[in-house]
């Protein structure tokens, strides 16, 4: 390979050790993502999903929590960054949204203050310009009367309004990388739409590359091109969307897949659900951490981890089962 | 699945909200003048947005909120009156909530908490034990390492199965679930709709089922019911609600869901912007403003629940007759 990965993650273990046991959030990730790629990190609540996004801008808190590996974005390893240089990091190369808007931003200054703020601080210039910056992001994500609403405090607008406003400020310095940790989960289906397109379409726009955590694989398919299945602390599955979604070949995706609800089932038909239940981060059990749940499991699962199988092109799972799981020829 | 059971009807819910010291007194209007039956042994779903009053019909529907208007009817009688108690009446509709660990007392251990409700009604407490153990056991938590346990002890979707045998504790005849699996994890979520499916033909149960999810309110009901700003929209046999509305909102709602398909997504949004506020909601039609179908009489006529095809309701100025709009059929003579 000629050209790094821009984002290149390297055997990422991430602990918080600030409660009475440790609890081993992420358990050795590798993941890398390239110019202008969408990859969704689809997982439950307690996978690491959204530990390591957090990773990835230092927001974890650094005093109780103990990270291993490497993570690197455009040559620049962000966990040897000063802490003047990780601000600079923040938001230049990489930055962030939130779930939930009305936290991530500030109650008590204009959106325009905000956004403009931000600019002034990265780039210099003066106020002005970047309150015609502000603008223009604005209308890029299709905020109605930007003009007007760049002097609303966040209070002043509805839940789809702020998730674009919050879009605009994290696109304000044109980072390479945008981090989407549940953009849409509090939404409404039909304004989650409209936020799952507008993703997409600045994607294509500004050719940023977007890391996209949910726990909605319908969601996932909107807006990716490859999907990370973590499980965990681990990313247990990833390939192209469509491999995923048609030919998945760990225990777990194929179990989260066979468990949806969907329209082509019959009245009164049980869902093929998964036994059990997730693990426990501060008692992880030893070797893959899906084996107590899984049907193919064998006395080895539980002895030692798996390594990624290659089972297509792109396409790996931690799986020692991969030959039971393989699909059936026609 | 032949008659009602529950009947409800003109029924309004207002919150007065604090307007200006010499302003007009604003209200916020969460349920605005709603009809409809629930039949003995379906699962009616509802949906729609956030702030469209299905959670706030839910809580009415439980009495655990005094509506401003209206009436609820239980196999016949009057709800508050002497035909049938608050207390007799609360003891054939009960509820499941979103929030597992919120809607169980942390002190309790959660043998006690499911005894608790039949001890309140008279159930001597041995029997009321007894009956708590035979309920976990139902919902698949052993009564032996389970019985003793207090809930933070549990995790979400041990708790929700609790939650669940509390509320069949009493025996009813309905069960609102108002969100009740949208906090678990999508493989535990399967796991606890199953076992409302496995419940309910036991204890021939009726379901009021309130989700977000419209995946999964298709897969659970028999009849959807869609709001939209206080108001009921559509109501109608789910498969003729996700495959077939009438209501442009219903059409605009089933089409927001992902497609689950890469090669086809989707590629306009069905709609614009957010839902209007309920303190203030547009006149006439209430989607109007939203609405792509909508013409000048939408704004200024209220449309009202018209029989559309058979058990199927919908309230829109298109299929209703000589309403004005250009979609509407003629008036039958």
């Amino acid at each position: 390979m000629a050209i790094p990965p821009l984002v290149d993650i390297r055997d990422l273990h991430v602990t918080f050790t600030g409660g009475p046991k440790p609890i081993r959030a992420i358990n050795g990730v590798d993941l890398s993502l390239e110019r202008g790629e969408t990859l969704a990190i689809l997982g439950e609540s307690g996978s690491g999903k959204s530990v390591t996004l957090r990773a990835m801008l230092r927001l974890n808190p650094e005093k109780r929590t103990k990270v291993e590996g490497s993570i690197t974005v455009g040559g620049k390893d962000v966990l040897a960054l000063g802490s003047k240089d990780l601000q600079a990091f923040r938001g230049r190369d990489v930055s962030m949204i939130f779930q939930e808007p009305a936290l991530a931003l500030d109650p008590v200054y204009t959106l325009g203050h905000q956004i403009a703020e931000t600019i002034v601080k990265h780039d210099g210039g003066s106020w002005d310009d970047a309150r015609k910056r502000a603008l223009d992001l604005f209308e890029r994500v299709r905020i109605p009367s930007p003009e007007r609403r760049l002097d609303n405090y966040p209070h002043e607008m509805s839940g789809g309004m702020r998730q674009r406003a919050m879009i605009a400020l994290a696109l304000a310095c044109n980072p390479k990388v945008l981090l989407a940790d549940e953009p849409t989960t509090a939404l409404d289906a039909t304004v989650q739409i409209q936020i799952l397109l507008l993703v997409r379409e600045l994607q294509r726009e500004f050719g940023i590359a977007v890391m996209f955590v949910t726990h909605d694989i319908g969601v996932a398919v909107e807006v990716a091109d490859r999907v990370a299945v973590m499980y965990g602390g681990r990313i247990v599955e990833t390939g192209p969307i469509r491999d995923i979604l048609n030919a998945p070949r760990h225990p777990y995706t194929i179990g989260l897949l066979k468990s949806r609800a969907h329209g082509a089932m019959t009245k009164g038909q049980r869902l093929d659900a998964i036994p059990g239940s997730p693990p426990d981060l501060a008692n992880l059990p030893p070797g893959c951490s899906f084996a107590p749940r899984c049907k193919l499991a064998l006395p080895a699962c539980s002895e030692s981890t798996p390594d990624p199988v290659e089972v297509g092109s792109g396409h790996m799972a931690r799986c020692f089962r991969t030959e039971a799981t393989a699909p059936v020829p026609a | 699945m032949t008659k009602p059971l529950l009947t409800v009807r003109g029924l309004v819910k207002h919150f007065p909200i604090a307007g200006g010291l010499f302003g007009p007194k604003k209200v916020v209007r969460a349920v605005d003048d709603i009809a409809f039956d629930v039949m003995d042994g379906e699962t009616l779903g509802i949906v729609g947005e956030s702030g469209c009053g299905k959670s706030t019909t839910a809580r009415l529907l439980m009495h655990l909120m005094d509506p401003t208007a209206g009436e609820i009817l239980f196999d016949g009688a009057k709800v508050g009156t002497p035909d049938l108690s608050l207390t007799e009446y609360r003891r054939q509709v009960q509820m499941v909530f979103q929030d597992s660990y919120a809607s169980l007392n942390p002190r309790l251990t959660i043998e006690s908490s499911i005894a608790f409700g039949p001890q309140v009604h008279g159930v001597p407490q041995r029997e009321a034990i007894e009956r708590a153990r035979d309920l976990l056991a139902k919902v698949g938590l052993e009564p032996s390492r389970f019985a003793g346990r207090y809930p933070h002890e549990l995790s979400g979707g041990q708790r929700q199965r609790i939650n669940i045998a509390r509320a069949l504790a009493l025996r009813p005849k309905i069960v609102i679930l108002d969100e009740a699996v949208s906090a678990l994890d999508k493989s535990v979520e399967a796991q606890v709709l199953n076992l409302l499916l496995d419940l309910k033909d036991e204890f021939k149960l009726t379901y009021v089922f309130i989700s977000h999810d419209l995946h999964v309110v298709r897969y659970m009901s028999d009849r959807v019911m869609v709001m939209y700003l206080g108001k009921v929209a559509e109501i109608g046999p789910s498969e003729a609600i996700f495959d077939d509305p009438f209501h442009p909102y219903s059409a605009a709602l089933t089409r927001s869901m992902p497609t689950m398909d890469p090669d086809n997504r989707t590629n306009e949004a069905p709609l614009f912007g957010d839902p209007p506020n309920p303190i203030d909601p547009p006149p006439g039609c209430r989607f109007h403003t939203r609405c792509s179908l909508a013409e000048g009489v939408c704004a200024q006529r209220e449309p009202v629940l018209t029989r559309a095809a058979e058990l199927h309701d919908v309230a829109c100025l298109r299929s209703e007759p000589g309403s004005g709009h250009s979609a509407a059929p003629a008036v039958a003579a």
